[in-house]
């Protein structure tokens, strides 16, 4: 059996396939301004590279908020669901769930069989998400890859105390301008994200093992302030970005 | 002719609402020609002595409902803040200060009121809100002042509100020139309790299961209790509402056609919204079937007394949902979790409201601890449209009901 899930994330688009039960494939794109084209384009690209035909598929799971646009997925199902699903298959003991995306953060905690149990995500607003990191990086003139290398290597992390996005690029501007390090600017960055994640999943009682998702999870910076913030280790996998994506492959197979 | 079926779901009685609604709003609004008196109240306010001296109370929440409703809100929301008032304000206050100067919404604003009752019991915006008005209108404003009830209601609380409740009627007779009349007073206070027990009987008749209405229904029928409290036009139109829902629930009629999974819903509706939720529910064969919202207005009948309303109020007012500590709410929330038999429980994170959202988290907490079902957060206005997200409340929505439904 051959499935076929795509994440059509606020950001970027995921695809996973998935064959007896192992990945045999992931890709990635920007989503741009067409869900539906994205889809088309990663569905198309994803299959051809590995020699099938579309036909070979026997089924197809969206999800993420350009889900409903994929019209010939023969489910959408929510990233909650799906972020549980691949975040359980990854790795087998995982029983909470934070995922960081482009426009928003949610933990989830799962039951002792994988099943969602309960979620919280993020209030509408862009703080603690990728998209703050994006406009973060942009303001400090940094590639956003580096963000985690540099942030490792800061001796005081900046205090950011803004829950806005916009107002915290100002709060950010006016600690360039009086000279603090890019270093600390981007620690504090990071922690403010932190806290937000952890006070979020602090309400709905997480318990461990967790594992972190979502493009957010390659920022190694990210990963260590929120292990600082709720005091313990997290699970990243080489496939964090893909979770939703794997998730939804799987929800096919069912 | 076969009646459809979507014919068949539908709540006659409606209509009849509608009409009732119209005529109310249209003596209302012509008081000035047939010389009554109009009073603005608030929703949780005393209005049995209002009717009692044959004053035509006009709740500027029920506009603000109505404005939500008809997507007036953006609008009138912004013209208040151009005003100078906050977007951190109650929406229902920024639509009624914004509709005052201009005669906004949708039926062209609010007849000038003579006097304006103000009761604490729901909020305290309610204060600088009427307080606004008073100077704007340039009329007296009464202001009942029911302390906030943590656990219990005091014998100096009792004294205090009841001082008060003779104060609120000697301003009415000072406006009025005439005395009320006790033995009036006596039955319009009887005819509020009787409705209440009639609206409490319309909201239980959902404990069937399939509910014959569902809460977005309430929301709709609830105007009646609200505004006309005290008149036998109350009891009249319940009544065949009973009759109605007690019908469907023999015909085998319910709100959801196929409904598989029921809950509460918590704090007050998505006014221009309250379609696209309960369709989005529909979809996945859910009903909400309760609200701590719409039975806030039958909440404290265990305190009125029949035979002695005027004496009984005081407590009756005071002790409301929204004017009881945190613990005492969840307390009620898990009562209806358990009558309704619901799978699982929905808060409107209100921006407006602040009373009713405040102890949500808390509540939710509890509610997770005792009763063990889930529980989802919207974040959301009554009336601001700007507060309202769909991509990411159908999200939470789509997540909560694949939870729900495993």
């Amino acid at each position: 059996m051959i499935s076929v899930g795509i994440d059509i994330g606020s950001i970027t688009a995921k695809a996973a396939v998935i064959k007896d039960d192992e990945i045999i494939a992931v890709r990635i794109m920007n989503t741009g301004y067409s869900a539906k084209n994205a889809g088309d384009i990663l569905f198309e690209g994803i299959v051809s590279g590995l020699g099938f035909n579309p036909s070979d598929i026997q089924s197809v799971v969206a999800t993420g908020y350009g889900r409903k646009s994929i019209t010939f997925a023969n489910q959408a199902v929510t990233e909650i669901t799906c972020h549980a699903a691949g975040a359980r298959y990854l790795n087998q003991d995982v029983r909470s769930v934070i995922d960081i995306g482009g426009q928003d953060s949610k933990v989830i905690v799962l039951d002792e069989t994988g099943r969602v149990k309960d979620f919280a995500m993020n209030d509408k607003c862009a703080a603690g998400t990728g998209r703050f990191l994006e406009v973060m990086a942009r303001a400090l003139e940094v590639d956003l890859k580096d963000f985690g290398s540099l942030s490792l290597s800061a001796d005081n992390p900046s205090s950011i105390s803004s829950l806005c996005t916009v107002f915290a690029e100002s709060e950010v501007i006016s600690l360039i301008s009086k000279g603090e390090s890019r270093e600390n600017i981007i620690a504090g960055i990071h922690d403010s994200i932190a806290a937000r994640v952890s006070s979020m999943a602090g309400r709905i009682r997480w318990m461990a093992p967790v594992m972190m998702t979502g493009g957010v999870a390659k920022n190694s910076g990210v990963v260590r302030s929120l292990e600082k913030k709720i005091g313990h280790s997290l699970l990243v996998s080489p496939n964090a970005q893909f979770t939703g994506a794997i998730g939804a492959a799987l929800m096919a197979v069912k | 002719m076969i009646e459809s079926e979507k014919e068949r779901g539908k709540i006659k009685s409606a209509k009849t609402m509608k009409e009732i609604m119209t005529h109310y709003y249209i003596e209302a609004k012509t008081a000035g020609e047939t010389g009554k008196k109009i009073a603005w109240i608030t929703s949780g306010g005393p209005v049995e002595p209002l009717i009692a001296m044959d004053i035509i109370p006009v709740y500027p929440e029920n506009h603000g409902a109505m404005i939500g409703a008809t997507h007036l809100g953006v609008a009138l929301c912004e013209q208040a803040e151009s005003m100078g008032y906050s977007r951190d304000l109650c929406s229902y206050a920024r639509v009624d200060i914004a509709c005052a100067p201009t005669d906004g919404g949708p039926i062209g604003g609010l007849p000038k009121p003579d006097m304006l009752v103000c009761c604490n019991n729901i909020c305290g915006t309610v204060l600088k809100w009427y307080e606004v008005q008073a100077r704007y209108y340039d009329v007296p404003l009464f202001i009942l002042d029911t302390p906030f009830c943590h656990t219990q209601f005091s014998d100096d609380a009792r004294r205090y509100v009841k001082r008060q409740i003779e104060e609120y009627i000697a301003f009415l007779e000072n406006i009025c020139r005439k005395e009320l009349d006790r033995d009036r007073m006596a039955e319009v206070g009887r005819l509020s309790i009787e409705g209440q027990h009639l609206w409490q009987a319309v909201l239980d008749t959902t404990v069937h299961k399939p509910a014959p209405m569902s809460a977005f229904d309430a929301f709709f029928h609830l105007g009646l209790i609200v505004t006309l409290r005290g008149t036998r036009t109350v009891i009249d139109y319940y009544s065949m509402l009973l009759d109605e829902m007690n019908t469907r629930i023999k015909e085998g009629i319910s709100a959801v056609p196929d409904e598989k999974y029921r809950l509460l819903w918590d704090n007050l509706p998505i006014w221009y919204r309250t379609r696209w939720l309960s369709e989005k529910f529909a979809a996945h064969d859910t009903c909400l079937v309760a609200d701590t919202y719409t039975s806030a207005w039958c909440g404290s009948l265990k305190y009125m007394d029949p035979s002695d309303f005027l004496n009984s109020m005081a407590e009756g007012y005071s002790r409301i949902y929204l004017n009881i500590g945190v613990d005492q709410m969840a307390r009620e929330v898990i009562a209806m979790i358990d009558k309704y038999d619901v799978d699982g429980l929905v808060m409107h994170s209100n921006r407006s409201c602040k009373p009713y959202s405040f102890g949500q988290y808390d509540i939710e907490r509890i509610i997770r601890k005792e009763r063990g079902i889930p529980t989802l957060i919207i974040e959301a206005d009554m009336v601001d449209e700007r507060s309202f997200s769909e991509a990411q409340i159908e999200t939470r929505i789509e997540a909560f009901m694949e939870l729900i439904d495993r």
